[in-house]
């Protein structure tokens, strides 16, 4: 006997947010589990026994500043101190940037806001010179990394000393010495990129590691099947990052299919280990991708990690997100804000006071403000740029006929 | 010297630089143990082992992407898409990745790939088996297409393609592979052993990107054309008698247009020919170049003989493919005092 009932009419689904503008909030989410809940496997364990942690979310800091739980990754006050201090000065950057654009200064900008941990400590955790395939969100990696801020603003205002010679949209950074690979700007072909990388590091016995983002509305894009597919094939030392925001520009996380099941559980079918970890904590975030890294250094292959966190932002300065999510979004958020957290973490065990908070946050602030004063000397958007010759250089190693009469034709 | 088809020039160039360069590689579906499905990387797994020539799973826009990560890297990926009809899954990454990352990222990371392809009709293929998509690639800058017409032609422009710095598509005349087709596909079949073109060493040559050759000297009309044309191309001039010059452009991007501007200027006429279909195909280009360089040396409107606007039809092989027929009809128009 069957339950199911006589058939109606068919209907087509359409996904919605529970929540829209007018109305409050609602992060009711089954898998929020308490900080330090969720078990820690040893990194040689087979992904077929630990599938339960693409369904739970890794925390280690609880609300009360602690650090509790096998994943604690026990750090010295000093790498935290590096990493707050990471976190504010990306955000103090962000800040200066989203203003800069609101000023006519530049065309376009990004924010971070919310997910600083996720860069910064991301950054922290892998080696200086593993390649990082980002999306746009992680600029927080090139200044956890000590990328030069006036380099990072000359190429925002695409002035006469952005290296990138005024080729990219603002924030599409590339910065091969840090390694930080060419930003595209299409979302989600990097992801195999990355995997191709991390394939080439292992065939020349490398010990280098590939390390790569994707956001959870560009899951839904077919690169992201070729990398977990190749990733999981040739177990290539890649890590696999979704950024799950929960928002693709006004897309709520369920037209990508968030509503089914986790996206970090995408990676069991390819038979690849699969965290799932709030991305707003700063400790959780570290231990996950030192966790990672050493699988993928141990010639384990690829793991996936889902960030947990949320977009506090608009997706660029080109939308208004209170048009399409509720405006208490940012506040109700109940796995809060990253750099709170582990502030308060820090002054909790007594590693920091609110005076040296104060002053850390000053001195980021100066830090940030003598970037952009240098850079806007330099010039903002269209008031310097790189020489207009040099837009026909690069296209191949040796330029061909083609370009040379084309650049006679506007006389350069 | 040792008599090659074109499958085995190309097998050739790549054993030569597998060799010669450890930063070489070769994937691609069935291009492992199987060695190809027109067994182009024949016994290269088993000769460099598993690491140098290895199966990849069926996804072009992946095999792609992950040539480029491996090139930027550093090493030198030589990927194969299994029929180019099959390469449009990966035009993304071609365009919108390959082709722009030396110039997005100014210099900082490159793309020294190889993408081959057989492409091309004249086999029965279908719809899905047959197309000539060169002009998709040639539109899109900083991609270069290269086309061989010959066994020695294809070993020295395959090696060149590798060590070339920038993304290249290599697109292989897949009616080619076993002999010199001129498009008369109701005589009997001629094989390579008897064509001078199919002496080919056995070590490291190259031919340079962007050097057209002249197939055959003439001085009624040129005749611009590369892969499986430029064979139906001289039939066309055997059985018309027209004293033709014939040009093997051998690569569309980068191009030769010192030469193609030369013999126009010297003949007066010219017709294009290429399989694939008409309208903005690569023969309007041609077209319009030969028009701008030389327009005061044309005794007569350039002439376009290309594949017609219509998906490649399987029952229609032969009505569809463009044969030597059309080629002389299309040189009796051009010559028309």
């Amino acid at each position: 006997m069957s339950n199911i009932p006589p058939y109606s009419p068919l209907q087509l689904h359409v996904p919605e947010p529970s929540r829209r503008p007018g109305e409050e909030a609602d992060f009711q989410d089954g898998t929020l589990n308490e900080a330090g809940a969720v078990r820690r496997p040893d990194p040689v364990s087979a992904p077929a026994d630990m599938r339960d942690l693409a369904f739970s979310l890794i925390r280690v800091l609880d609300d009360n500043g602690s650090a509790v739980g096998p994943w604690n990754p026990s750090l010295h006050n000093e790498t935290l101190l590096r990493g707050l201090r990471a976190m504010l000065l990306t955000r103090a950057f962000d800040d200066r940037m989203y203003r800069a654009q609101r000023q006519g200064k530049t065309s376009f900008y990004m924010k971070c806001t919310g997910e600083e941990a996720i860069a910064c400590a991301q950054a922290m955790a892998l080696d200086p010179k593993d390649m990082c395939f980002t999306t746009y969100r992680q600029q927080g990696i090139l200044i956890t990394r000590g990328y030069p801020l006036v380099a990072m603003m000359n190429q925002i205002y695409s002035n006469e000393q952005d290296t990138l010679k005024g080729r990219q949209l603002p924030v599409l950074y590339s910065a091969r010495d840090y390694g930080y690979f060419t930003l595209s700007g299409n979302v989600g072909t990097q992801y195999c990129q990355a995997v191709g990388w991390a394939m080439a590091s292992a065939y020349r016995h490398d010990t280098r590691l590939a390390s790569t983002w994707i956001g959870d509305g560009s899951t839904a894009v077919g690169d992201f099947h070729h990398a977990l597919t190749f990733a999981a094939v040739y177990r290539a030392p890649v890590i696999l990052n979704i950024v799950n925001n929960q928002w693709a520009i006004s897309s709520f996380q369920g037209i990508a299919g968030g509503d089914a099941t986790t996206f970090a559980a995408r990676g069991i079918g390819y038979g690849l280990p699969s965290l799932r970890v709030d991305g707003n904590d700063f400790l959780a975030v570290y231990a996950a991708t030192q966790w990672a890294v050493s699988r993928a250094r141990s010639n384990l292959g690829a793991t996936v990690i889902e960030l947990y966190t949320y977009r506090a932002a608009g997706h660029s300065t080109s939308d208004d997100p209170t048009k399409y999510r509720a405006a208490e979004g940012k506040s109700g958020w109940p796995l809060g804000d990253p750099i709170d957290r582990l502030q308060r973490h820090l002054q909790a065990s007594g590693a920091l006071t609110q005076k040296q908070f104060e002053q850390l946050s000053a001195e980021v602030t100066e830090e940030v403000r003598a970037a952009g004063a240098a850079s806007e000397a330099i010039g903002t958007l269209g008031k310097s740029r790189p020489t207009v010759e040099s837009m026909f250089d690069d296209v191949f190693a040796e330029p061909d006929w083609r370009l040379a009469q084309q650049r006679k034709e506007i006389g350069v | 010297m040792p008599t090659m088809n074109l499958v085995q020039a190309l097998n050739s160039a790549l054993s030569v630089m597998l060799q010669r360069d450890p930063d070489v590689l070769i994937f691609g579906q069935d291009v492992g143990f199987f060695g190809g499905v027109f067994r182009v990387t024949d016994g290269l797994q088993k000769r460099y082992g598993l690491t140098r020539c290895f199966d990849t799973p069926i996804a072009e826009g992946g095999i792609v992407a992950a040539a480029i990560g491996m090139a930027a890297y550093g090493l030198r990926p030589v990927v194969e898409i299994q029929f180019a009809d099959y390469i449009l899954p990966a035009y993304d990454q071609l365009v919108s990745e390959a082709a722009r990352i030396r110039y997005r990222s100014a210099g900082q990371f490159q793309v020294p790939m190889v993408v081959r392809s057989p492409y091309g009709g004249g086999i029965f293929g279908g719809q899905t088996h047959s197309q000539s998509p060169e002009a998709i690639f040639a539109h899109v800058s900083g991609l270069k297409t290269v086309i061989p017409s010959t066994p020695y032609d294809a070993k020295g422009l395959l090696i060149s393609a590798i060590l070339s710095d920038d993304p290249v598509i290599f697109l292989e005349p897949k009616r080619l592979y076993s002999g010199p087709f001129d498009g008369h596909h109701d005589r009997p079949l001629s094989s390579w052993a008897h064509h001078p073109a199919s002496e080919v060493p056995e070590g490291f040559y190259s031919i340079p990107l962007g050097q057209a050759k002249i197939v055959r000297p003439g001085s009624d009309v040129t005749i611009l054309a590369y892969g499986t044309m430029v064979h139906v191309a001289q039939a066309a001039v055997r059985d018309s008698g027209v004293d033709a010059e014939i040009l093997d452009l051998r690569s569309i991007v980068p191009l030769d247009l010192e030469s193609i501007v030369a013999s126009v200027r010297k003949t007066g006429r010219c017709v294009i020919v290429h399989e694939a279909t008409l309208t903005a195909g690569f023969g309007a280009e041609l077209a319009a170049l030969v028009e701008e360089h030389c327009f005061y040396h044309l005794e007569a409107p350039t002439q376009r003989v290309a594949g017609f606007d219509v998906p490649y039809p399987h029952a229609f092989e032969w009505d569809y493919f463009v044969g030597p027929q059309r080629v002389v009809d299309a040189m009796k128009r051009v010559m028309v005092p």
